[in-house]
Order: structure tokens, then sequence, then C-alpha cells
């Protein structure tokens, strides 16, 4: 600094209003609070069971399924790497989704019923800034539980029957190196439709106010879905049926790469998911706090 | 935050909850300073009013405003300077009371974070900052929420029924504690039923009533609204009542704990002196006091009450009731 700024006058400052915490912050807390609760353990501890216990059930068995209808069931014991994606096959349609819920139902509801709603909203932060936090701390939680759930099954598959090239849906032959990024992609490509049941979630649990109804109502839209798509005649829906989303990552295990039904996966899922999160969004904005 | 624009004020405040009326166009003026008592039996729309001015629920119809922000307009803005805490304060159990202040300095930012120790050391919790708020009694947990309304650097406090569930060391601690907060030039909106407590720190008073203000102002104007009043023990206060209601210009004739309370002008107490002479009541003590904020409360609650419609719009009793004593502002 030179001489002559440092002398010069400096012009005094009006009094600052005081910062308002950013949106980062509070979400930064609601992952602490996630992190600090048994509960939130259940859920993840689950992710990491099962793919342990498919492992090791056919590392005892021995040999793979007869008559498996999944190329990657017969594939398993050629490479550790059909693991992850067969346990994502099996995990989809219920068990990922019910994990995606358990936060999101809850998050919103249960801090009502204890009354912390009220703790939290009278201090300076916006009510917008803290239902923001709140979907996103959820949506994390279900992407938690997806990766989680993959990297165990990727890691005991390989463990178990070695890092070797696999068969895509395709038939063709890909490199182990290949193989493991497509793993990855195909468990961020199922995040589409699983935030957005965790969007439902989030909505059912600002509007009920009651966990265990927002968690049962998230899991008993999958599962009205997956009825619908059972019932002859309704095939027309089957494209817009979330439930057909939880299987769009299957496009990027063919040759080539077939992104049609990924592409079309993120915009079903969006008209679910925006409505959904926008319409918690404005209750959460509007509601009266009278709990606690 | 408005430097000129009172703490609080309110304008027709109204909440329904489909059929309830819970509160019925409150109008509230908290002046810088004041320690002013919101007082009014349960259910008779503190707590919503309470709510209203946090911004935890939306009035049906008029406003409340902090500082000259509306808390529904303004958000988060609206509660600078303001702090406090509805029904219980309530926390994260499953935190410990540091972690607790942690999260909500955080969400207030401003440097919250840096007097963690010095409210903990306030409301004298500082060695029970690690554990866990799960284990904590009423009375620490309702200490930790004015820890945490500390934490805010608070302008304006509002504060219902703080010192319910405390055993009567902690009633005491925390009307020192309230007191001393007002001391330090906070200004205090004190929610409460418990009327020693208001009678004792409190300047200004509201009295509500089935959602409606039946006073407002000093509760010194409110004394002395209240008449002269007398205390009377005799050796027969059953029999003294019943004279004392047959004489001209004794009204509100009421057996207290510590006697007979009646209200009269000086001329009208010695001629029911006499009256009881010649009823062979022998007066033991007669002296004259000031009407005790309970004998008010319930003078005004019980008058408000009388002045409501009935459903049926039948009339009420023959007696007329008196209209409900309100500060000229």
């Amino acid at each position: 600094m030179s001489s002559v700024s440092a002398a010069a006058p400096v012009p005094r400052a009006l009094p600052a209003a005081p910062r308002r915490p950013a949106t980062r912050t509070v979400y930064r807390w609601e992952l602490r609070k996630l992190v600090s609760q048994k509960r939130t353990y259940m859920g993840l501890g689950l992710a990491v069971l099962l793919p342990l216990i498919f492992v090791i059930s056919q590392l005892v068995r021995g040999h793979p399924p007869h008559g498996a209808d999944s190329i990657f069931a017969s594939e398993i014991f050629q490479s550790g790497l059909a693991t992850p994606v067969l346990m994502l096959t099996f995990l989809a349609p219920f068990f990922l989704p019910l994990i995606g819920v358990l936060v999101a139902g809850d998050v919103v509801a249960a801090e009502d019923g204890n009354g912390t709603l009220k703790t939290i909203l009278t201090r300076s932060v916006d009510r917008g800034q803290v239902f923001a936090a709140k979907a996103a701390a959820a949506m994390t939680y279900g992407a938690i539980a997806v990766y989680l759930s993959a990297g165990v099954a990727t890691v005991a598959g390989i463990s178990a029957w070695g890092f070797h090239s696999v068969r895509t849906l395709s038939g063709t032959s890909v490199s182990a190196q290949k193989a493991l990024l497509l793993v990855f992609a195909a468990n961020t490509c199922f995040l589409i439709p699983l935030l957005t049941i965790a969007c439902i979630g989030v909505l059912l649990s600002t509007i009920t106010r009651n966990s265990a109804a927002a968690i049962v109502g998230a899991l008993g839209v999958t599962l009205i879905l997956a009825i619908v798509q059972q019932i002859p005649g309704l095939e027309g829906l089957h494209p817009y049926l979330l439930t057909t989303q939880y299987f769009a990552w299957q496009g990027l295990l063919r040759t080539p790469t077939d992104w049609a039904p990924i592409l079309h996966s993120l915009w079903v899922c969006a008209l679910y998911a925006v409505p959904a999160l926008f319409a918690g969004y404005l209750v959460f904005l509007r509601r009266d706090v009278a709990g606690g | 935050m408005d430097e000129e624009a009172p703490p609080v004020k309110a304008r027709g405040l109204v909440k329904r909850y489909k059929e309830v009326l819970a509160v019925d166009h409150i109008d509230l003026n908290v002046r810088a300073g004041d320690v002013y008592g919101f007082l009014g039996p349960n259910g008779a729309g503190k707590t919503t009013t309470l709510r209203m001015a946090l911004g935890l629920i939306v009035p049906t119809a008029g406003t409340i405003e902090l500082f000259g922000h509306d808390p529904i307009r303004d958000g988060a803005r609206a509660l600078q300077g303001v702090a406090g805490f509805v029904e219980a304060p309530r926390f994260y159990p499953y935190l410990s009371a540091r972690k607790n202040l942690e999260l909500l300095a955080a969400l207030d930012g401003d440097g919250a974070g840096s007097r963690i120790d010095e409210v903990l050391e306030t409301v004298e919790l500082t060695p029970r900052a690690p554990h866990r708020v799960g284990g904590f009694s009423h009375g620490m947990r309702q200490r930790l929420g004015i820890a945490a309304a500390l934490l805010r650097r608070p302008r304006l406090l509002l504060l219902d029924e703080p010192a319910t569930g405390l055993d009567p060391g902690g009633m005491r601690d925390m009307r020192l504690l309230i007191r001393r907060l007002a001391d330090d030039g906070i200004t205090v909106l004190l929610s409460s039923h418990q009327l020693p407590e208001v009678q004792e720190l409190c300047d200004r008073v509201a009295i509500v009533d089935s959602g409606r203000v039946v006073y407002e102002g000093a509760l010194a104007d409110l004394r002395r609204q209240g008449g002269a009043g007398y205390r009377l023990r005799s050796t027969d206060d059953a029999r003294a009542i019943e004279v004392a209601r047959t004489q001209e210009g004794i009204e509100h004739v009421l057996m207290g704990e510590h006697g007979v309370g009646f209200q009269a002008d000086e001329s009208h107490v010695g001629a029911l002196s006499l009256a009881l002479g010649r009823a062979e009541v022998g007066i033991l003590a007669l002296a004259p006091e000031l009407a005790t904020l309970e004998d008010l409360f319930f003078r005004l609650t019980e008058e408000a009450g009388g002045e409501s419609p009935s459903p049926s719009g039948a009339e009420q009793g023959s007696q007329a009731p008196s209209p409900p004593l309100v500060e000229a502002q």
C-alpha cells in the first residue's frame, strides 16, 4: 500500500447488516444432524449388508443360478464387476427407493413432531433456505446409500471373483476398467428416479407432518405404479411410470450406449419431481408451525 | 431493523382455526425498554399471538410488526435483533447442549458462534455443555432456551411461560435472569399466567382473555384504576360478608385467603365498621390495600367473559358488565 493511500481518510463505513447464513451452512448442519442419529445408519447398514450377503451366499453355493434371466447373473463367477450391476437390478425396484425415502419422509415431519422446526425457523435463515437444505440433505442421503451399496458390491465382487472384463447386455465384452466406469455411471443414472421418489417423500413429509405416513406414502406411490405396470391394457402408460425409470440405466450397458431411455427418464422424472418439490416448498413457506 | 419503530406493534391481529377464534383483533404496543407482561388464562391466545410474532403461523387478519418488519412478509429479516421461544424450547436430544448452540449459531451467523461460552456461562450451563440435551431436566432446557435466545444478541426477547414447570428455586433464578437481561436494556415480552412473576418483573401489561385484550397499559395504572381496596379480618368472616353486602357503597366483596376483601370509599368504611359492631362481628383487622394484580386479573377476565355474547345471542345476566379498562394510547 502506498503512503498516499495509507494516509487517505478512510470513508466511515455504514454499519453493515448482519450477513445471513448461506443455504450451504444450513445444508451442512442438516448433514451433521443426520450423522448424529442412529437411525441414519439403519438404511446405510442395509445398503452395505445386502451385497455382502449376496456375495457370501454365492461363494458358498459355488455356481451361478441355473436359467438366470439376467446376463449378469451368469457372469458373476466370471468377473466381480457383474456383482454391482446384478445388485442394482435386484435393489432398484424397491429396496433402494425404500432407503431413499427413509430420510426424505422424515426430514421435515420429524422436526415438526419434535418441535425443533420452530427452533430453527426463528433464527436468521429463511424458510426457503431450510427447505432447500433439507431436500438436498435427503437427496444426499439417497445418493450415498446407492453409491455405498454399489461400492460394497463392487469391492466384494472383485474380492470374490476378480477384476475381469464383463459382457454387456448387447453381448459384447468391455474391459474391466470400462466396466468399472459403467458401474459408476449406471448407479449415477439410477439416482434420477431415486431422487424423484425422494422429492415425493419430502413433499409428503411436509404435508403429513408424520414421518411414518410420509415414508409409507412415498413407498405406496412406488407400489401403486408397479401394480399399474402389471395391469393388462395399460401398456401405453409404461413409458411414463416412475417405476419404468428404475431401469433406464440399463441403456448404458448396451453397445453402442443407448441414451434414449436415460434422456426419457430425465424428463419423465422431472414431471414427477419438480411439481412435488415445488408443492412441498410452497406448503413449507406458508405452513403454520403450531406444534411443539 | 428500524431503530425508531416499536419493538412490537400489533394491529387487529386475528387467528382463526376453523370454528375457533384463537386471537380476536388484538392490538399490542411494546415500547423499547419495556418488560411487558402478556397475561391471560390458558387458552387465551397468548402463545398463538407469540407464534404470529415470530412468523411461525400466519395471521388470518391484521398485522404484527417487530421493529417495523412483518415476520410473514419479511421472513428472517424481521427477526433481526429478536429472539425467544414459544411454549417449551425444543432442541435436538441426540446432540449436546454445545452442539445444539453451535447449530443455532450457524443459523444465526453474525459471529454468534463466538458467544456460545458466554451464554452458557450466563445461564450456568457450562458444566453440562458436553452432555446430550436428551438427558436434561425441564429447567435446564428452559435455561438452554434462554441461552439460545441470547446467542442472537437480541434487543427484543419474546418469552412464553419461561418459568412454567420449574421448581421454586428455578423460578426464582429465571426471574433474576430476566430482570438482569431487562436491566441490560433488552425489551422483554413475557407471556405468562403466573401473576406474581408478572407483578415482580413487568412494568406494562396486556391482559388477554378469550383472544381479546381486556387491558393494555402500565401495571401501576391498572392497579390505580382498580381502586382502593380494603382487607377485613373478623371474628366471623361469613357473617361479615353478609353484612358488607347489605351496605351501601361497599363493592366487590370477596372472601380471600387473608380475610374479606372489598372496595369502598373511605366514608363508607366507617359505616361498615358500625354495622359489623351492631351485628356482633368483632373486627380483628381492617386495613386499606391496593388491589393486587391477581384481583385485577380475575376481575378483568371475568368481566370480559361476561361481555362475550352467548352463542344463542340471548341476553346476559341483569348486571351490566363494566367496560374493559384500556389505557388511552
